[in-house]
């Protein structure tokens, strides 16, 4: 139930951020989702992308460092006080979140939120359980590709 | 330049001794040097090889034969294999930063305090120091030689000490303002530091009451003694030492100052190619060797010093004989001075070793864009160790951090950067790039 991400190591230089996009852009790979964390000496890129393994070879061969990360996409209703309701779930489950990011789907009235939880099975298991909607990867790229 | 005019006072009349009499001085102190030397085990044991004894020693150019003497073989031997002394006759330990965490220690006997001090006097008064003035000493008072080495130095002159040591700099500017010291002592750079704060809070740095400056602990050029006498409404004064000879005082400016007087009375200097051992000519550049005549705790044969620079034995107008060193131009090795503070690059490699997750291929970069030295660090991440948690590689920047301020005691900018993307050569990689040299 969880979905694949990439991240990515980026130096704190210009042009460090171009360079992974344009590898996937010259290898036909659509971003369908990203994030960037940055500090003053380094950032991390996290990407969602549906091939996420070809896009990782093409990455790595292109010199970058990466790595494969598990997030779990949750479906929130886009209202206000939706990722409120959600937040009290994962608060409930006492579930830490490393990071997340939003990505709203503007085709229907949901919004899927990214999270990064240091035991994403187990916080599937029970954000399920809290009556959250987790979406498998299949589905959210068919939601994410359907902008 | 300032318009102050020096009258050329001298501490010590030795400072002016004939060259004769000083080279038969020498020649007496050498052989008391060799004779204390020999109760220290590393000079003994090789003493005894190579059959050397003070009474072989018959002129000055006999010290040919005898072994020179390098930093490694004080960090392989440690402190005790270069006491002469008992360890109750040591009166205080010094340091200075090695290629390694661990200091290299020197010791000083009451009696070598006392000389220490008297050092440091004459290239003060000669620089126009005089029993009325105020000094303000913003070396660090520790294991470094700068701050108590030139405490006693001004002390013995009669001159009050503003012991400010190193940092804060607003401070310093409200010390000065507050005791009104004529004289300055510390690092060249860090002057420019007083300047520039004094600036910012709004005061005229040449309206300070500094008159004289005593600079040392790290190499500076002539353009910048222009800078800080315009900056800051002084004359400055160069001098230099080590910790392993003595601390500062083993050679200083005159009011000539053109070259610092080597107290030749308590060291010969020599003047060598460092790859050959054999002596340069007159006034060209070579590896400066030392060897301490008088000091008693820990007596240094032939120190290798590292430092380049060059000896000039023309008279000098001022009246004293001691040889003339040029500023020190470079190293023989790759030892950096930040911030007055000695730093080699494997240390840093050292500090980058006790860090997982980290390949030990590094470049340090090292800049002055203001005042100040910056240091940075480029180190590279293991793909494996790499994260998409930001907690975990902030933890992973911080703990390098850590660990090259606990060995290097500085604070250098770390900065992560991607594997294989610092050069590497065939042979040595290129370690530092030190981008002040062309400021």
């Amino acid at each position: 139930m969880t979905v694949k991400q990439l991240s990515l190591f980026l130096e704190n230089r210009p042009g460090q951020l171009k360079v992974p996009c344009r590898l996937l852009g010259d290898a036909g790979i659509n971003i369908l989702a990203l994030s960037l964390a940055d500090t003053e000496q380094f950032g991390i890129l996290r990407l969602i992308v549906r091939e996420w393994e070809r896009a990782y070879e093409v990455l790595k061969a292109g010199g970058c460092v990466v790595n494969v990360a598990e997030v779990v996409a949750v479906d929130v209703p886009d209202r206000p006080g939706g990722l409120a309701d959600a937040l009290e779930v994962i608060e409930q489950a006492e579930l830490d979140v490393e990071y997340m990011y939003p990505f709203t789907n503007r085709a229907g009235d949901k919004a899927v939120l990214l999270f990064r939880f240091n035991d994403p099975q187990a916080a599937v298991a029970q954000l399920q359980a809290g009556g959250l909607k987790v979406l498998p990867s299949e589905e959210l790229f068919n939601l994410l590709e359907a902008r | 330049m300032s318009s102050f005019v020096i009258e050329n006072r001298i501490w010590d009349r030795a400072e002016t001794m004939p060259r004769d009499e000083l080279r038969a001085l020498q020649l007496q102190r050498l052989r008391e040097c060799v004779e204390r030397a020999s109760n220290a085990p590393f000079y003994r044991r090789i003493f005894k090889q190579q059959g050397i004894t003070a009474d072989k020693i018959k002129s000055l150019d006999d010290l040919r034969f005898l072994p020179l003497t390098t930093k490694e073989d004080l960090r392989q031997q440690g402190l005790e294999g270069f006491l002469a002394v008992p360890r109750e006759r040591i009166a205080r330990f010094h340091g200075s930063s090695g290629s390694t965490g661990m200091p290299t220690f020197v010791a000083y006997s009451g009696q070598d305090l006392q000389l220490w001090a008297d050092l440091c006097a004459r290239f003060l008064v000669a620089g126009g120091l005089r029993p009325e003035h105020t000094v303000h000493i913003c070396f660090g008072y520790g294991l470094f030689t700068g701050g108590f080495g030139l405490h006693y130095g001004v002390e013995r002159v009669g001159a009050a000490v503003l012991p400010a040591s190193a940092g804060n700099t607003p401070r310093q500017v409200m010390l000065i303002e507050a005791l009104q010291p004529e004289v300055l002592v510390g690092t060249p750079s860090y002057s420019l530091n007083i300047a520039e704060v004094a600036r910012a809070e709004g005061r005229e740095p040449r309206e300070l009451s500094l008159k004289f400056a005593h600079f040392g602990g790290e190499p500076w050029t002539e353009d910048m003694r222009e800078r800080i006498e315009s900056e800051l409404g002084l004359i400055a004064f160069n001098n230099y030492g080590l910790s392993e000879v003595m601390g500062p005082g083993v050679s200083g400016e005159c009011a000539v100052r053109d070259g610092m007087h080597i107290q030749e009375d308590h060291f010969i200097v020599e003047c060598i190619d460092p790859k050959t051992d054999e002596p340069v000519g007159e006034g060209e550049e070579g590896e400066l060797v030392f060897t301490t005549l008088s000091k008693q705790a820990m007596p240094l044969i032939r120190y290798r010093t590292r430092d380049i620079s060059s000896l000039n034995y023309a008279p000098c107008p001022c009246g004293r004989s001691g040889v003339r060193m040029s500023r020190v131009t470079g190293r023989t090795d790759d030892m950096l001075i930040i911030r007055g503070v000695n730093v080699f690059p494997s240390q840093i490699e050292e500090a980058l070793l006790r860090v997982e997750g980290i390949a030990p291929h590094y470049l340090i970069e090292v800049d002055r864009p203001g005042t100040l030295d910056e240091v940075t660090v480029h180190v590279e991440v293991r793909p494996e160790y790499f994260s998409d948690k930001m907690s975990r590689m902030q933890a992973l920047r911080e703990r390098i951090d850590r660990e090259i301020h606990s060995i290097t005691g500085i604070r250098m900018n770390v900065e992560l950067v991607k594997p294989q993307t610092l050069e590497r050569s065939m042979g040595k990689a290129k370690r530092v790039i030190d981008h002040r040299a062309n400021r």
